[in-house]
């Protein structure tokens, strides 16, 4: 089947879909977005988190077909102006990458928790954060790039 | 193998679907459909995307004193914008998965599974809620919680019939949601347990979950709290809780599995229960002395659902409870 979005802004189509096929394999494979990480097919690691329609999802449960018409924004729409998101810049600076896997999804999901709660607490970042998993970091340096972020986007007017 | 993408626009559309194709399996936020799709567990013959039926995504007040919610309300707006009425079901809503889990998952997915370990089902039980299903054939029929679990993953949907709502009363008392896991987020429980007071009618409903084939009432161990708790002065019996909870205990039938022992679990349905229990009998008479029960459920009972003090010292269950 064929199936027509808006992904990070533009109007895109993916042609001979599988019907069971997800979001996720329809942006990496079929729409050249690789940005979000394909790892645990069933929800539990986060990696693969994107917008859609504005709320952060695992785009592996979400069936493509689902995704007609709507909007779609990857970890590669975050970035504008030829500059960095400030969370992408703060995992870049605190150390909160390592081997990089889960670093899309984490930023897209702290990128949606600083637009909702633009200083959050501790508490709050790791009840925003739980559902993405890490292998490397033990999540110290990732809870300090969103602590960083958080400071950097309320001094920015 | 090919598969067919049915996407109705309207409920009517979607029940016809239905019936044409009662093969169809039914998909809302996916959360559960697909992951069987991705592992290859599942290869129905077409999914029927309800994302697109405005109408299930909605919930309402109703003239009867019930809330009509939707079952396409996502976990995330439940507990935003119906969390203060229904604070048992927001609480077990807030340990489903994590934040982009509850973003798409549904309470109408939850029954749609009716798996035995969903998290949704006890906090309806213990409300009383029925469930609202459809046929383009037969009509609406009203299905009370405790009769629409059959076994496990079986429900009383029939093959041309779509789920679109579940009825409850917002909390007329305390309500609490209780799970056991290995950690908070993204956990099937290992066991739940809900507990919803009802002071009007003097009375507990309870529901137990992921300690036997299908979620259910602890219908025992409700009949004892009616007979002995004490409405008239708050005093609780310090051996009442935990004979509450044997009685809990004894409604369960679990099994040996992955996640925990069915000795264990029977264990911890005792300790959730008794815990529950003191909680929210706590809660209703925290406020003081007052006149009970009479007063009626919005009489001088606290207002439920808000956000429950931290441990109070003198109650050495408070300090253990979970967050969320």
């Amino acid at each position: 089947m064929r199936v027509s979005l808006t992904v990070n802004g533009r109007h895109r189509t993916a042609d001979d879909v599988w019907e069971g096929e997800s979001l996720l394999y329809v942006l990496r494979e079929r729409l050249g977005l690789p940005g979000s990480k394909n790892a645990c097919e069933q929800g539990e690691c986060g990696s693969c988190t994107v917008y859609l329609d504005g709320l952060p999802v695992c785009a592996c449960l979400v069936a493509a077909g689902q995704a007609e018409s709507r909007e779609v924004r990857t970890v590669e729409g975050l970035a504008g102006d030829g500059r960095l998101d400030p969370v992408q810049e703060a995992f870049t600076e605190c150390g909160a990458v390592q081997c990089g896997f889960c670093t899309p999804g984490l930023v897209v999901q702290a990128h949606d928790l600083l637009n909702r709660t633009p200083r959050p607490t501790d508490a709050q970042i790791r009840e925003a954060l739980a559902g993405n998993l890490c292998r490397c970091t033990g999540y110290e340096k990732i809870l300090d790039a969103v602590r960083l972020a958080a400071t950097r986007k309320a001094a920015t007017p | 193998m090919t598969m067919d993408f049915l996407r109705p626009a309207t409920w009517a559309e979607a029940l016809e679907a239905k019936a044409e194709r009662p093969g169809a399996v039914p998909v809302q936020g996916g959360t559960d459909v697909m992951v069987e799709l991705n592992f290859d567990v599942r290869r129905p013959d077409a999914l029927l995307d309800l994302n697109r039926v405005a109408a299930l995504g909605e919930w309402s007040a109703e003239e009867d004193g019930r809330l009509r919610v939707g079952a396409g309300v996502t976990y995330a707006r439940l507990i935003a914008e119906l969390g203060d009425r229904l604070p048992g079901l927001a609480q077990a809503a807030r340990t489903v998965g994590s934040p982009q889990i509850r973003n798409r998952g549904t309470v109408g997915g939850n029954l749609g599974a009716a798996s035995p370990a969903g998290d949704g089902h006890p906090p309806l039980l213990a409300a009383g809620a029925e469930i609202e299903v459809e046929s383009a054939a037969r009509g609406v029929r009203m299905i009370p919680a405790e009769e629409f679990y059959l076994g496990v993953k079986r429900s009383a949907l029939e093959p041309d019939e779509l789920i679109r709502a579940f009825w409850t009363r917002p909390a007329g008392g305390p309500q609490y949601f209780s799970k056991v896991g290995t950690r908070n987020a993204m956990v099937i429980a290992v066991c739940s347990f809900a507990l919803a007071l009802h002071p009007a009618e003097r009375r507990a409903g309870t529901g137990i979950g992921s300690a036997a084939p299908t979620p259910r009432r602890a219908v025992a161990a409700e009949e004892f709290l009616a007979a002995e708790l004490d409405w008239d002065t708050g005093r609780l019996d310090p051996g009442l809780p935990r004979r509450f909870g044997e009685l809990a205990a004894g409604a369960a039938s679990p099994i040996d599995d992955v996640r925990g022992t069915a000795a264990y679990r029977r264990h911890a349905v005792a300790v959730l229960a008794r815990r529950t229990l003191t909680w929210a009998w706590h809660d209703l008479w925290a406020a003081g002395p007052h006149e009970g029960p009479h007063d009626g459920p919005r009489g001088r009972v606290r207002r439920p659902g808000g956000p429950v003090a931290p441990g109070d010292p003198g109650d050495p269950e408070k300090p253990r409870r979970e967050a969320g």
